[in-house]
């Protein structure tokens, strides 16, 4: 299987649609164990970077993903924008100057976005944070032929495994075992990014 | 040559601009500090647009040193400094408590001391016990 950059850019208007409709959700989960405004600043950061994509003919997927990396750099605030932007900007690197990766090569992108994700948060996995969706994620596109109800499956599941880890990093880490029960919210961001993508690529078989 | 630079991020405007101000008290005009604190609308946070163009405007053969606070802060810092490859002087980012760590930095930097140096000095203080 082949993605294509009209794929990598429906993910993102996706994604976007998916961060608008879970973003009083996400700022919930956030005001449990952080300061309440990830669904905010996730909605935010998303909307710009589609408006900024809608009229924008880019075919290099590596542009389309630094052009949304930079945008989320400027508008997600939080850990959150440091982490996504550089999530994104580390994948742009790879995908630069291709309409369409193969699958090996996507998987290549979102492990260096899970390098990259790494060394800005100094976190590991096991910490309640997004690498938790993220590595999982990872270790499906790099070992299995992407089937985009599995990908989400994969996504959620470690999502939901969250609730069970107490926070080592970020300020969730300052509530201690207190962490502990609550759904980490740039896990469920991460998975809505995943779980956009799924359904991204569904759409491309059908049409 | 210049002296080292300190560049103070915060959440908080406030908190960057006080620590500024505390920090003047030292009375070392050769060494600049700068503060970037909260985000470009004005809001608690850190912006890394922000923070990159105060290390532009802070660098220098003295190079710079860096504060922070809580969360995204370093995050950010880091992050800046990534988009900033051809920075003229070296950048230490500083894992150390945001006034005591600027105070001692100030001091340290007046009298001309390296940045290396500098950066030594606020580490052997050991804040935490």
């Amino acid at each position: 299987m082949e993605i294509t950059s009209a794929e990598i850019k429906r993910w993102l208007f996706m994604a976007n649609e998916k961060m608008q409709y879970n973003k009083d959700y996400l700022s919930e989960l956030d005001q449990a164990i952080g300061d309440g405004d990830h669904g905010h600043n996730m909605a935010r950061g998303f909307q710009e970077t589609v408006e900024s994509l809608k009229d924008d003919n880019e075919e290099d997927m590596g542009a389309v993903m630094k052009s949304a990396a930079m945008t989320l750099i400027s508008k997600v605030g939080g850990a959150s924008g440091p982490l996504y932007g550089t999530a994104f900007l580390k994948a742009s690197d790879e995908w630069k100057g291709k309409q369409v990766v193969t699958a090996g090569e996507f998987a290549k992108g979102i492990e260096a976005a899970v390098e990259g994700i790494k060394t800005r948060g100094k976190a590991e996995r096991g910490g309640k944070t997004l690498l938790d969706v993220w590595i999982p994620v990872l270790e499906y596109v790099q070992n299995q032929e992407l089937v985009p109800t599995e990908l989400t499956k994969t996504a959620k599941e470690a999502m939901e495994g969250t609730a069970d880890m107490t926070a080592k990093k970020g300020r969730a880490s300052y509530y201690g075992e207190k962490s502990t029960s609550h759904l980490d919210p740039g896990a469920y961001s991460s998975y809505l990014l995943f779980e956009a993508l799924a359904e991204a690529v569904t759409k491309e078989e059908e049409g | 040559m210049n002296k080292a630079a300190v560049v103070v991020i915060s959440h908080s405007a406030k908190i960057a601009e006080g620590i500024v101000d505390l920090v003047s008290q030292t009375k070392q005009p050769d060494v600049q500090v700068f503060s970037a604190g909260g985000t470009e609308a004005g809001e608690i946070g850190t912006s890394a647009d922000k923070i990159k163009a105060v290390l532009e405007q802070a660098d220098g053969e003295g190079g710079v040193l860096v504060f922070y606070d809580i969360g995204s802060a370093v995050m950010n810092a880091e992050l800046a400094l990534d988009m900033l490859p051809d920075l003229e002087g070296g950048v230490e980012i500083m894992d150390a408590p945001i006034v005591e760590g600027t105070y001692v930095a100030v001091v340290e930097a007046g009298m001309g001391k390296a940045l290396e140096e500098v950066a030594e000095a606020v580490r052997r203080q050991e804040f935490v016990k």
